[in-house]
């Protein structure tokens, strides 16, 4: 028994060494990409910069995972780290790790000068952002564990929408009222994910899901409402005129190709990129959708492609992902 | 946590050499699912972050991975049954079950971004699961003697749910050592350090019981449903079935909680917190419980907790701790006192193969339950749903009471 017990504690502390030194190790080779997300020190240089595509580095070394801004004058890396980010209107949003809890995490609100305006920790994983082109209302999506309505460990989304004028938040999409195809319609298994605003600042186009099938729906954020308008649109990005929406459609195989949606007609034109990509497209502008193409698990670019259907999508930004349009 | 995956767990008595209440063998086996579910809960607590952020997996793929072994895990939990009885080999197959999820550790930490390889190895942690529970459970019964079963269970799941409470802790302690909350393959590491710790404490301090060369009928193949033609066998297994029937799975209870009192979904993940910690901390006396004044009664009071549960989310009153508190005094009431009730009515022969049926049937209800709670929800909408639900509850009580003497 005595030696059966010895083994056990130098097994137990071998494996604890291993355990713990493993984690050290894997910490040092990454420190470098996390640190700092503290606000910059010389805000005013920046504003002249704040145009061009704004996006997520994912090029190895200190930069990853830090905003940079491609525009005309080059690349500019900037020292705030996000795992989502977007910006319009002089508001940006930022879903990043909170410095002081390793995997939890938070939404940041930032303005021109990168200083911080809010913040919110959320549970959960982040997944899209998205601010409205007058940079007053923002929206998140985060994934969550533990709804298993479904199967057991599966995990579900929250969307969220935050009015920065009037602190007004809906901490998820989940408790406005939803018509699906006309009718109330009242479930335990609604997602919402990927939402886009209008010009109003009021409406919002989003992904909705429940028993399996995706829908695009129209919401009224005031009024706390969605509609359903047609199924397989996910992650819609409306463009700035207002008429159309780019958006993932989803295919058989699980992947999804870029296509625009004429919300006049309804008609839906597939786009020029056959690869398979997950991400929320957006608009650089009125005529060319731009959306990231991972590479890897760990990189990925920024293509563009024509909005109408025609061309051939080309590379944008190398290295990046969630980009967004910066005036 | 443990959300829906109904743990189910299997009864003994003991009419081989008395061993003292709580013999080493239970504490071994308590202590082999603490490190084991500590492993477990590790790796659980990560996995969203790490399939979305780390390999941008999509919530369709993942719900595909997810959908394949959900019925796997029934099939090896009664073909490990089978083997373990039919060649006494109790813990070489519960050492198997273990063995097989900690090398699904390295497995995921292997099979980097593909997503074949992600749903191969949890399919292998499933099976190991599947594979584990049965001759484990059976193990404690012929651990102690037959009238303290309850105790046995209660220590027991109360070492397995303490480990569930650490787990996401431990993974925590692993992201803050390694600064960052994208160290999966660290949290994989020392989630692999924790299970094959697990694996030999197993194999260092737990013994399966060497019964005398057994006078096998040598061609006497008896599927484990056959048990069901006994009726006491087949009480305990009905008593199982319909607790799985009425249970309608976390995600609901927690889901009309968070939305009756609009709690933030910062808070979401502490409602399972606050069940574990009133399921491992009512166990223990729970099952002390069972023993002294009958099993049948204990799990007819885990019903009356479970009513309670419903009545309150159905009507809109008591406070959150109040129903946390119901609910997991409901699981301890009834998770491991169901097993001490399944041993005494198989024969020793065929206890590991009894406890994986009325584990399977239990889960199988519980699956079904979820179904129509969902489908009900939907049709009547949450109230009636959970109206609904108490009845089915209120129907379980005094028949579970009977059926379990």
């Amino acid at each position: 028994m005595r030696g059966r017990v010895v083994i056990a504690v130098v097994a137990a502390v071998v494996l604890a060494g291993v355990a713990v030194g493993f984690a050290r190790l894997s910490g040092d080779a990454r420190s470098a990409a996390t640190l700092s997300a503290a606000p910059p020190a010389s805000p005013s240089a920046r504003s002249p910069l704040w145009s061009g595509v704004l996006a997520r580095s994912t090029a190895d070394g200190a930069e990853y995972g830090r905003l940079v801004i491609a525009g005309p004058r080059g690349r500019e890396v900037l020292p705030l780290s996000c795992v989502r980010a977007y910006a319009a209107g002089g508001t940006g949003i930022c879903l990043r790790e909170q410095a002081d809890a390793p995997g939890s995490y938070e939404t940041v609100l930032f303005d021109r000068s990168l200083r911080q305006t809010w913040s919110s920790p959320f549970a959960g994983v982040p997944s899209r952002a998205r601010v409205s082109a007058s940079g007053r209302m923002v929206a998140w999506t985060v994934f969550v564990q533990g709804d298993s309505y479904a199967a057991a460990g599966a995990f579900s989304t929250r969307a969220g929408i935050l009015d920065t004028r009037t602190g007004d938040v809906a901490g998820t999409l989940e408790t406005f009222a939803v018509t699906l195809d006309g009718r109330p319609y009242e479930a335990t298994d609604v997602n919402f994910w990927g939402v886009t605003f209008a010009a109003d600042d009021n409406r919002f186009y989003a992904t909705m899901s429940t028993r399996g099938r995706e829908y695009l729906v129209e919401g009224d954020f005031a009024a706390r409402r969605v509609r359903t308008l047609r199924e397989g649109v996910e992650c819609p990005s409306l463009s700035p005129d207002g008429t159309r929406l780019a958006y993932k459609k989803p295919r058989p195989d699980g992947t999804w190709r870029p296509a625009v949606l004429d919300l006049a007609t309804m008609a839906e034109t597939p786009l020029a990129e056959t690869r398979g990509i997950d991400d929320q497209p957006a608009w650089l502008d009125d005529r060319t959708v731009m959306y990231g193409v991972a590479r890897d698990t760990r990189h990925a670019d920024v293509w563009a492609v024509p909005a109408d259907g025609g061309g051939r999508p080309s590379l944008l930004v190398p290295d990046a992902e969630s980009p967004a349009p910066l005036g | 946590m443990y959300l829906s995956t109904a743990r189910l767990a299997p009864v003994a008595r003991t009419d081989g050499p008395v061993r003292r209440l709580l013999s080493g063998n239970v504490l071994a086996l308590g202590l082999v699912s603490l490190v084991t579910d500590v492993s477990a809960e590790m790796v659980t607590a990560i996995l969203p972050a790490y399939l979305v952020l780390g390999l941008h997996l999509t919530t369709v793929q993942y719900g595909m991975i997810d959908g394949l072994h959900a019925g796997m895990t029934a099939l090896f939990r009664l073909g490990g049954g089978y083997a373990a009885d039919r060649w006494r080999l109790r813990k070489a197959v519960a050492g198997f079950g273990y063995g097989l999820s900690a090398l699904a550790k390295l497995g995921l930490l292997a099979a980097g971004p593909s997503v074949a390889g992600i749903g191969g190895a949890l399919a292998a942690d499933r099976v190991g699961k599947g594979l584990r529970t049965p001759p484990r459970d059976a193990l404690i019964t012929m651990s102690v003697p037959e009238p303290m079963l309850g105790r046995a269970f209660g220590v027991h799941r109360t070492m397995d749910g303490v480990g569930a409470f650490l787990g996401p802790l431990a993974a925590l302690g692993v992201l803050a050592l390694a600064g960052s909350g994208q160290a999966f393959p660290a949290v994989f590491v020392a989630s692999f350090c924790a299970a094959a710790l697990g694996v030999l404490l197993l194999v260092l301090f737990v013994r399966d019981r060497r019964e005398p060369a057994v006078r096998v009928e040598p061609r006497a193949w008896s599927p484990p449903w056959r048990l069901l033609a006994t009726a006491e066998f087949r009480r305990v297994w009905l008593a199982a079935v319909l607790l799985g029937l009425v249970t309608i799975g976390d995600g609901f209870v927690y889901l009309l909680l968070q939305r009756r009192e609009d709690l933030s979904i910062m808070w979401f993940p502490l409602l399972a917190v606050g069940t574990n910690l009133a399921y491992l901390l009512l166990a223990t006396p729970l099952g002390w419980l069972a023993d002294r004044i009958g099993r049948g009664t204990t799990v007819a009071a885990g019903c009356a907790a479970l009513l309670g549960v419903y009545v309150l989310l159905a009507t809109g009153g008591g406070s959150i701790p109040l129903i946390l508190l119901l609910y997991g005094a409901f699981y301890a009431a009834t998770d491991g006192v169901l097993m001490a009730c399944t041993g005494p009515v198989v024969p020793e022969r065929w206890r590991t193969s009894g406890m994986a049926v009325v584990q399977t049937g239990q889960a199988l209800a519980y699956l079904v339950s979820s179904l129509a709670f969902g489908a009900a929800w939907q049709v009547w909408g949450p109230a009636a749903a959970c109206w609904a639900a108490a009845a089915g509850a209120a129907l379980a009580l005094p028949l579970c009471g009977r059926w379990l003497r």
